[in-house]
């Protein structure tokens, strides 16, 4: 087996309470140099707390914490090389943007005219040279959002921490800023943990994703196997949109199972499953565009009724009732396909579909 | 808007309230502004000619002037050193939770209840005690005492109104605790320092009933020495003096104003 490179960051079995609630239960992660990793998860899934415990402004329960290679779980918040953006900047009110973002150096001691070029490059490389004097308040979210990444950046940190940078931004602004920013990142090669409760913009931004919910660490992958082969239920309705569909288990067969919904019958993971007797009813989940229509009284997964059509340019979403079934089911079908409101459907699994099924919780 | 009668009485009635309450609040120091302008060594009012001679006599009175020095000397120091004292514990309180943390809060704002008469006394008796002097150390410690409630409210407001992230951002690129104190929360707290300690400075200039039993002759601050005129004379140069102290005390105010408005500006500008 070759030689791990020695990971930027590792958090090793750490657990974090507040009083009786469990905030982060026993987290492991690895996030080797250069990679982007986003924290993703609803508000009160312990992201924010495991970023808070890597930064250093929280202490672990149990568990350790290593930075480059160096235990840290002791070592306080400015000891710890890393650079952090917050989520409404926090720039200093009372410091020019050119005092922000040598504030990290002077505390570092870094010779004045080493500091003056430093701070140029890395106004530079966040587009903002010639706004040297001015004062936060001056500048836009946009610009101060800027500042705030040069500001991590200048003092070469081992690891970029990031809390929900975008969500004060306005749509339009946050699009160009998270191809920028992953630009810039992906040149500086820096390891960055990414916090964010948008998984849109999780799936797009990330070389892996760490899916929590309720303290815990849930899936970490890639943002394709995520989406693909969502390891439980919550991680399969929590990322992009999904139909849960009423389904039977037929066999298990090594790695695949066997599932029957409808007339179809689809292979699914069996991991999920290993549980599950045959014969037991489960959760079939199907993303939107992983579902084809068909003429009525086609053989399938199950007969529809289009309640709603929603027109998105390439492709338009519809919203449809079936028989027996408390949720609506959201089909995604190209722009021009012609299926209104009150059309009666067949629904039928596209044969690439990545189906999962899960059994019935609760 | 369009009232009817019977509102429309009731607004001007309001109104006339409102200025007989403003008219009420301002009557001692009309009276006694106007009454320094009198030309006669009675103090009447309406005065019957008019005269800068009192506020010459005012500014010029040994006694006022030397009681203008103490209370000057006394008013540096105290505000001064119940701005250090009420910024370390308006800090401790406002960001440890630790034994007794509500007890020292209370102790600290008991003056604001405690008659002044009191702590002036309990000083005297104290300073009796271990035979001490009527020292300016014994006027400017009881004056610390008086103003400190005054400086720990107002910096416990600036500090709560501080973010709280900008002294994490500062610690996570490098900072040391010292150096956040020092470049990130004092500058941001200046505003609400300087509106404190003008605040504490105004109440010692003009603290009587305590600087009445701490102070000696040679200690005595402005208003123990107008206290002590006024038992042999009667002149307008009370009033001449209190027209003075009621601008000198407007301005100072109306600076703590600009200083504590900047404040909230700055306050409302980095949370957004």
């Amino acid at each position: 087996m070759a030689a791990e490179p020695r990971p930027a960051l590792q958090v090793d079995g750490v657990t974090r309470r507040f009083g009786a609630v469990t905030a982060l239960a026993d987290a492991w992660l690895k996030v080797p140099p250069g990679e982007f990793l986003t924290l993703l998860g609803p508000s009160g899934c312990g992201k924010s707390t495991l970023l808070n415990l890597i930064a250093g402004f929280l202490e672990p329960d149990q568990g350790e914490i290593f930075i480059d290679g160096a235990l840290v779980t002791e070592v306080p918040v400015w000891q710890r090389g890393i650079g952090m953006v917050f989520q409404n900047y926090a720039l200093f009110p009372h410091m020019t943007v050119a005092k922000n973002v040598a504030y990290g150096l002077a505390a570092r001691r870094v010779p004045r005219e080493e500091a003056a070029r430093r701070v140029a490059e890395a106004l530079a490389l966040v587009k903002l040279t010639g706004m040297e004097e001015r004062k936060p308040r001056q500048l836009s979210g946009g610009q101060q959002q800027r500042v705030a990444l040069a500001r991590a950046l200048v003092i070469r940190p081992k690891l970029l921490l990031l809390d929900e940078p975008f969500s004060a931004l306005d749509r339009n602004l946050r699009g160009a800023m998270q191809v920028e920013l992953r630009e810039i990142q992906r040149s500086l090669g820096i390891a960055t943990v990414f916090v964010t409760h948008d998984q849109g913009e999780a799936l797009s931004m990330s070389d892996r994703v760490a899916v929590m919910s309720e303290g815990r660490i849930r899936q970490v992958g890639t943002p394709e196997a995520i989406y693909r082969r969502p390891a439980d239920r919550f991680v399969a309705e929590f990322v992009g949109d999904v139909n849960r569909l009423p389904a039977r288990l037929v066999a298990v067969e090594g790695e695949t199972a066997l599932v029957e919904c409808g007339a179809c019958r689809l292979s699914v993971p069996a991991a999920p499953l290993a549980a599950a007797a045959a014969g037991t009813a489960v959760d079939l989940f199907l993303r939107p565009e992983q579902i084809r229509t068909a003429p009525p009284g086609t053989p399938g997964l199950t007969e529809a009724v289009v309640a709603a059509r929603a027109f998105h340019g390439d492709h338009a979403d519809l919203h449809c009732d079936a028989p027996g079934m408390a949720q609506r089911l959201l089909l995604r079908v190209p722009g021009h396909a012609a299926e209104g409101p009150g059309a009666r459907l067949a629904l039928l699994p596209d044969p690439s579909a990545d189906a999962v099924a899960f059994p019935i919780s609760g | 808007m369009t009232l009817g009668p019977g509102l429309r009485a009731l607004q001007v009635g309001l109104r006339l309230l409102v200025l007989a309450i403003i008219g009420f609040i301002l009557l001692p120091s009309v009276v006694v502004s106007i009454a320094a302008f009198s030309d006669r060594a009675i103090l009447t009012f309406p005065p019957t000619g008019f005269s800068w001679r009192w506020f010459e006599k005012a500014l010029t009175y040994e006694d006022f002037q030397q009681g203008v020095r103490n209370g000057a000397i006394v008013m540096l120091l105290a505000s001064s050193i119940a701005l250090v004292i009420g910024t370390g514990a308006a800090m401790a309180i406002d960001r440890y939770r630790f034994r007794g943390r509500a007890l020292l809060q209370a102790m600290l704002l008991s003056p604001l209840v405690v008659p002044h008469f009191t702590v002036g006394l309990g000083f005297l008796i104290l300073a009796a005690q271990i035979g001490m002097a009527r020292t300016y150390t014994l006027v400017v410690a009881c004056h610390v005492v008086l103003v400190l409630p005054f400086v720990l409210r107002s910096v416990t407001v600036s500090l709560r109104n501080l973010d709280g992230r900008l002294e994490q951002a500062a610690a996570s690129l490098g900072a040391s605790p010292r150096r956040v104190l020092f470049t990130v929360t004092l500058p941001l707290l200046a505003p609400g320092l300087a509106g404190g300690w003008l605040f504490a400075a105004i109440l010692s200039f003009n603290e009587f009933t305590a600087s009445l039993f701490v102070t000696a002759q040679r200690t005595q601050t402005l208003p123990v020495a107008m206290y002590n005129y006024v038992r042999e004379y009667a002149d307008p140069s009370m009033a001449a003096l209190s027209a003075i102290y009621i601008a000198v005390t407007a301005l100072l105010l109306v600076l703590a104003n600009r200083f504590l408005g900047l404040g909230r500006i700055l306050g409302v500008e980095h949370g957004r």
